[in-house]
């Protein structure tokens, strides 16, 4: 559904993305990883649109979207959330998801009533006249979820929407995660929170120095001794080894 | 954002354009006449630039570029080619949205916004004024002054009472206007264009387009508001349609009033006309009206950001919960 090759992209003499690819399948739930500084949302804002790149391909759906205007690449079912949430402050929650959609529905009773449906679906139900700028942070990032879901996106792609949230709020966006991803939506996820990678997850891009470094299914990419090495530093993963022989 | 105007509705409407069409009636002196027709006129034009500057939050400090641009439109085609001065209205309403369909264009295309984005509007209103002032169809310096022929068909009504309510009809449009961006999909589009355009571009607004279509409609309502002032007083001029008072004067109606609301520009407007034209006969101290404005501004500044409406606003909630 969602594949790019080899995007590079440079900031002065940075290599912050290096010809990195990725493939993502029809309904799957693909996540990115890797430590920080890696260059995640730096790949995600180049996917989507908001930065332009200097070298690579980025395909959805058949079309090569690469250099499309962002408001093109959404409305073709490509849509992502924000790390650090970008809330229409003074609107409320319920406005907040309208803007959302209006992407779909021009009537505007119809986009108040599928507003009033995705609110429900993050449950956000109870909290739709208040303004956006008094939620809290785990109310914010569902509001991210909300309102991109509400365009009736083909590929969400999520820059950790469970930063920041304590553990019962991930587990309930989780929940809410595997819901939108039975609904028929395929979703492409930045995440920090490991416990959320490994459930969620069929399968782990790792991204470091800008390098797409491993990939694979979530077991076999954790046991990678390159990814393990990328978080811990370089000799980990053999420690980690003579650590597992001699126990 | 959270306007009582979807839950008050239409007996608000109603009520008050019920007390507007009685007002000349009940105060007929023309002197009482003429205040409520300046009144109306500034809750026009400062609705104008709310339709911009209020709910798609690009500020604008040279809005008379439209304004000047639809009285001359109009004017001209009037005066050197015998045009019926009523087309003047759908003929300044042209020239405005040409105009701001121009610097919509020019100045979002080169990514401008907040103070920037202000002061281009600036630079233009003042570009316009001086090419309008150096060439030889528009009079020039001199202006141009519309001869007095009172009838119905020439646009000058024998009363003022006919001004009066054609300007009513303007401003009655122009809240309709207000009302539909409330609840309308441009209009949700315009207010998340105004508080965040990145994350409007991100849910797929074309950002750049809605903000050259609502200049358009702003500066198509402006332009109206420069034919009606040219057919009212007869006369215009560059300093007078082209100045940078008439600019911050909507801007400030708009503001005091409550930018981003429906009748934020209306009851601004009624401050600003009432003020003045108090200043003017309780003394003789000139520009008096406008050391007043400005300490307002700066009450209002400081205790009611959104504007005066914001009051009203609290009253309200207070006597529900009061009943409640």
């Amino acid at each position: 559904m969602l594949k790019v090759e080899g995007l590079t992209k440079i900031f002065g003499g940075l290599k912050a993305v290096d010809s990195a690819s990725l493939d993502v399948a029809e309904g799957r739930i693909v996540a990115l990883i890797g430590p920080n500084g890696a260059g995640k949302t730096t790949l995600f804002s180049c996917i989507a649109g908001f930065q332009p790149i200097n070298s690579g391909k980025v395909t959805f759906q058949g079309k090569d979207t690469t250099g499309w205007p962002v408001h093109d690449i959404a409305r073709s079912g490509m849509v992502r959330t924000f790390q650090i949430t970008q809330p229409f402050a003074k609107l409320t929650v319920h406005e907040n998801i309208a803007v959302g959609a209006y992407q779909k529905f021009h009537d505007p009773s119809e986009a108040w009533e599928h507003a009033r449906r995705i609110a429900d679906q993050v449950g956000m139900g109870a909290q739709l006249e208040q303004p956006a700028a008094d939620l809290t942070v785990a109310g914010r990032k569902r509001l991210e979820l909300a309102r991109t879901l509400a365009t009736s996106p083909k590929l969400l792609l999520l820059d950790e929407v469970m930063a920041g949230l304590n553990p019962s709020e991930i587990i309930e966006i989780i929940e809410i995660i595997r819901r939108i991803r039975a609904s028929g939506v395929t979703i492409l996820l930045i995440e920090h929170v490991m416990q959320a990678v490994m459930s969620l997850s069929e399968h782990i891009y790792v991204l470091s120095y800008g390098k797409i470094i491993a990939h694979g299914a979530p077991k076999e990419v954790v046991n990678n001794p390159a990814v393990i090495e990328a978080y811990l530093g370089r000799g980990a993963a053999e420690q980690m080894a003579q650590e597992g022989s001699h126990a | 954002m959270n306007d009582n105007t979807r839950s008050i509705g239409w007996p608000l409407h109603l009520s008050l354009l019920t007390l507007a069409v009685m007002f000349p009636f009940v105060f007929s002196s023309p002197f009482i006449v003429n205040f409520g027709v300046l009144a109306l006129f500034y809750a026009f034009i400062g609705q104008s630039w709310n339709i911009s500057g209020g709910f798609a939050g690009q500020l604008s400090f040279g809005h008379v570029v439209f304004f000047g641009a639809g009285a001359y439109a109009s004017t001209v085609l009037q005066l050197r080619y015998g045009m019926n001065p009523w087309l003047g209205l759908p003929a300044s309403a042209v020239a405005g949205a040409i105009v701001g369909w121009i610097i919509g264009f020019l100045s979002f295309r080169a990514g401008l916004k907040g103070s920037y984005f202000a002061l281009i509007t600036l630079a233009f209103a003042e570009v316009l004024r001086i090419l309008v002032n150096s060439v030889g169809f528009t009079g020039g310096g001199l202006g141009l002054l519309i001869p007095a022929k009172p009838s119905m068909a020439n646009f000058q009504f024998a009363e003022r009472i006919g001004f009066y309510f054609l300007i009513l009809a303007l401003t009655v449009i122009s809240v309709a206007v207000a009302v539909w961006l409330r609840r309308s999909r441009f209009g949700a589009q315009l207010a998340a264009i105004r508080e965040n355009e990145d994350a409007a571009r991100a849910l797929g607004i074309n950002v750049f387009r809605e903000k050259v279509k609502v200049m358009v409609l702003s500066g198509a309502m402006c332009g109206v508001g420069g034919c009606f002032f040219a057919q009212y007083f007869l006369y215009i001029d560059t300093t007078i349609v082209f100045g940078v008072d008439k600019s911050v004067e909507m801007l400030l109606v708009s503001m005091i009033g409550g930018a981003g609301t429906v009748y934020g520009p209306l009851i601004g407007a009624l401050l600003l006309a009432g003020v003045g034209d108090l200043t003017r006969v309780l003394t003789d101290v000139q520009g008096l009206s406008l050391v007043l404005y400005g300490t307002l501004l700066v009450i209002i500044i400081a205790f009611l950001p959104n504007g005066l409406i914001d009051l009203f606003k609290r009253i309200g909630q207070r006597f529900k919960q009061r009943g409640a």
